[in-house]
């Protein structure tokens, strides 16, 4: 406990270095994070005890937000698992959808999000598809990398003890490719992050975190707009967070096996 | 139980192609253990995957209990050399050795009894929520052995199941498998490239040459059982079979002459 | 065997196109918001003619290269620092691990308001976006010295500028590049993000956001597949460079090529 301490002993000095450079700078740019804190507060956790102390403002926006990101990244996950694991264990397949998948993740997925805005007219389809589209190339190439290389001793096994095809792809081709296919979900994750707020900043949706901070700078509320970036830098990190945490206890026979060799 | 008739397999096509197997022909009667011994790279392993169905061999035939093998024949269990990958990491020990019995159709309480005799057997009745990795390598394979018993195969191979021990170990192991074949009652086909070893643990030391490879000498071992790592290594016997099946291995002698030599014969 | 492979990716994507003409041509989708392919297909090779298209191409390419350079000169020389003194490394990785997260897009509203210029706002924007890949890859690679190397350097009598110059720099090499590719495709990502959020003058983010203004899907479309064909290209490019400079690495990592 006391290292973690010290690891992050470095943080408040951090924050005083930077108040103390923002106020002798005086900036209307650069507004000292005290400040920041304070207008983040007003505008966000102001609320009633009752809702956690989230204001209106807060829940229009977060919520909804946060909804259409994990429900994109999870349908993107799901697709990308099921084709993945599909396409890794077919050459045959393989060979047809090669050249479609490296040109699709090609795609630089923001570029699509004119296009989705046109096609599917209202927010949340385009919302979705385009976080879906984005992130689910990660999601399907590190399916696709784990479920095809296999241990060949471990196939062999799993085929002498005449495990049948459901046996085999349920307890050996996919915890044998997890530790791969969690690598590309946490990835796929902070992406969904980054196109959610693309996508809200580039259309005029009624709300989310993209079009809050559009709002902000509108407003000239520098605060506010500081305020929305260190929302998303906490948001990032915690989603990154829990879900390392998860993949740790999910594939600690992976991380222990590999220290025990 | 186990007949092979000119079983030849070649790898690849055209100038590239690697001939493997170049006719073996061998027979393994029921609760025999027969030591398959050869010089590193002469197609051991591609013998024992035909038998395993495994691999579809190019051409001959292998027959399991009279029926010819297309996949892999039920009642027949493997343990492989590479002990760390042939046990899933992702599973304790225990339901490493229960994940084949589902083939048995067996419910969830039978399967457990089943994986915990088989651990007791070979020493490791308190291991079978440990996982794999958390073992040494001799108990790893171990565990790899529980795993074939519990399947109670009727045959049983081993492709160089002590290779990648240290010495102690792989005693402690060649004596586990004479002991446990003696409740079991099942045949057994070793693979191994350790002299010693074939001639210590074998009813039969069928040698091979190299690639392609074919059956160079067939030699019965009449050693007195049980065996005792120390005792059996110092019989006359044991020392003028390991020196023969060694003449054998090196090519120092002419295929023809070996036959001869089988001291089954003298 | 590669001849077989290549006939079943053409028909792959033979057969993706036909579906999507078929599903136009039965009425299946609407034609007016979902183009045929095959139009698609013809703006595509239109828009390979059009010199104000090539513009755009080249101004997204150069925000781009420039983005990209400034991260690579910024965050090389940052992660070999870094990586070689534990303790600064220590204290600033809290700080790496909040800013890396940050969208980058999130910053384009304050650097916009800080730089009049557009092509500094993309530039820093991208930068910023593309400078996490390369650190963190360097500093991965600065740890991953084996310190068998680096002793027996010590222990010929070797000063720490030698050992970092001779163990420490060559094999932290390849991870840097392979952050570089990384950094190269998540460049180009936010290259049109910027594009679609800030405008601007040119560039395929621009070109995508007009035909949008005029509901020109097959022109969005055709854009769309000619920045995917510049993402492979690049990354063609770099995996190839990775293989040529360092092939020692791919054999010791046991990668077969």
């Amino acid at each position: 406990m006391s290292n973690l301490a010290v690891r992050l002993l470095p943080v408040p000095l951090f924050l005083a270095a930077w108040e103390a450079g923002c106020r002798m700078a005086e900036s209307t740019y650069f507004p000292p994070p005290s400040l920041i804190a304070a207008r983040a507060r007003e505008l966000w956790f102001s609320g009633p005890a009752t809702r956690l102390f989230l204001t209106d403002a807060a829940i229009e926006n977060f919520v909804p937000s946060l909804g259409r990101m994990f429900g994109g990244w999870l349908l993107a996950c799901f697709a990308g698992i099921v084709a993945g694991v599909a396409i890794g264990r077919s050459a045959t397949l393989s060979a047809y959808l090669d050249p479609l998948i490296q040109f699709g993740r090609a795609i630089p997925p923001p570029a699509l999000v004119p296009v989705f805005i046109v096609v599917f007219r209202d927010d949340l389809r385009m919302l979705l598809a385009t976080i879906v589209i984005g992130v689910v190339w990660p999601v399907l190439l590190n399916a696709v990398d784990g479920a095809r290389y296999v241990d060949r001793v471990q196939v062999d096994t799993a085929r002498v003890f005449g495990l049948t095809r459901t046996q085999r792809l349920v307890r050996l081709v996919l915890p044998a490719a997890a530790p791969k296919i969690f690598a590309g979900l946490r990835l796929s994750l902070s992406l969904a992050l980054v196109l959610l707020v693309v996508a809200e900043m580039t259309n005029g949706t009624i709300n989310g975190i993209g079009y809050e901070l559009v709002y902000m700078q509108q407003s000239f509320d520098m605060p506010g707009m500081w305020g929305i970036v260190a929302l998303l830098a906490v948001l990032g990190l915690v989603l990154n967070l829990s879900f390392l945490l998860l993949e740790r206890r999910t594939l600690s026979w992976h991380r222990l096996a590999r220290r025990a060799v | 139980m186990l007949e092979i008739t000119n079983l030849t397999h070649t790898y690849g096509r055209g100038s590239g192609a690697h001939r493997a197997l170049g006719g073996i022909d061998l027979k393994v009667a029921e609760g025999e253990l027969v030591c398959i011994v050869g010089p590193s790279g002469c197609g051991k392993s591609t013998l024992l995957r035909s038998v395993a169905g495994l691999l579809e061999p190019t051409g001959g035939q292998v027959l399991v209990d009279g029926r010819p093998v297309t996949g892999t024949p039920d009642g027949l269990a493997v343990v492989f050399q590479d002990y760390s990958r042939s046990l899933f990491p992702w599973l304790s020990v225990g339901d490493n050795v229960a994940l084949p019995l589902r083939r048995r159709g067996l419910d969830r309480a039978a399967r457990r009894e089943a994986a915990g005799e088989a651990l007791d057997a070979v020493g490791l009745a308190g291991a079978s929520s440990k996982y794999p990795w958390e073992l040494s390598g001799g108990m790893q394979q171990r565990v790899a052995i529980a795993r074939a018993l519990a399947y109670r195969p009727s045959l049983l191979l081993m492709d160089e199941p002590f290779g990648s021990v240290d010495a102690q170990t792989r005693e402690d192991l060649e004596d586990l498998v004479l002991r446990v074949r003696g409740h079991h009652r099942m045949t057994i086909v070793l693979i191994t490239h350790d002299i010693d070893e074939s001639v210590y643990v074998g009813d039969r030391v069928v040698v091979l040459s190299r690639s392609p490879a074919t059956v160079t000498a067939d030699l019965r071992v009449n050693l007195p059982a049980p065996r005792d790592q120390i005792a059996t290594r110092e019989l006359p016997d044991f020392v003028r079979l390991r020196a023969e099946v060694g003449r054998l291995v090196r090519g120092t002698r002419p295929p023809g002459a070996a036959v001869l030599s089988d001291p089954s014969s003298n | 065997m590669m001849i077989r492979t290549a006939i079943r990716g053409a028909a792959g994507v033979a057969a993706l196109l036909l579906v999507a003409e078929a599903a136009g041509r039965t009425g299946l989708a609407d034609t007016r918001i979902l183009p045929l392919a095959s139009t698609v297909l013809a703006r595509v090779a239109e828009l390979a003619g059009d010199p104000e298209f090539l513009q755009d191409i080249v101004a997204t390419l150069t925000v781009w290269a420039s983005g990209l350079l400034v991260a690579v000169a910024l965050a090389i020389p940052s992660g070999v620092v870094l990586g070689s003194l534990p303790r600064a490394e220590t204290a600033l990785r809290p700080l790496i691990e909040i800013l890396r997260p940050i969208p980058s897009v999130a910053l384009i509203p304050l650097v916009a308001l800080l730089f009049a210029a557009d092509g500094q706002v993309k530039t820093t924007i991208i930068a910023y976006a593309a400078c996490w890949p390369v650190l963190i890859n360097t500093l991965y690679g600065m740890h991953d010295v084996d310190p068998l190397a680096r002793e027996t350097l010590r222990s010929f009598g070797f000063g720490r500028r030698a050992v970092l110059l001779r163990v420490s720099l060559p094999s932290a090499a390849p991870f840097v590049m392979t952050g570089v590719r990384l950094a190269a495709a998540v460049a180009l990502i936010v290259a049109i993000s910027t594009e679609l959020l800030s405008g601007g003058v040119g560039g395929i983010g621009v070109f995508i956001m007009k035909a949008g203004s005029g509901y020109r899907v097959d022109l969005m479309l055709a854009a769309a597949v000619w920045a995917g064909i510049l993402g492979m290209v690049v990354n063609a490019l770099l995996v190839r460079a990775e293989r040529s400079l360092f092939r020692w690495h791919l054999a010791r990592a046991g990668v077969v090529a």
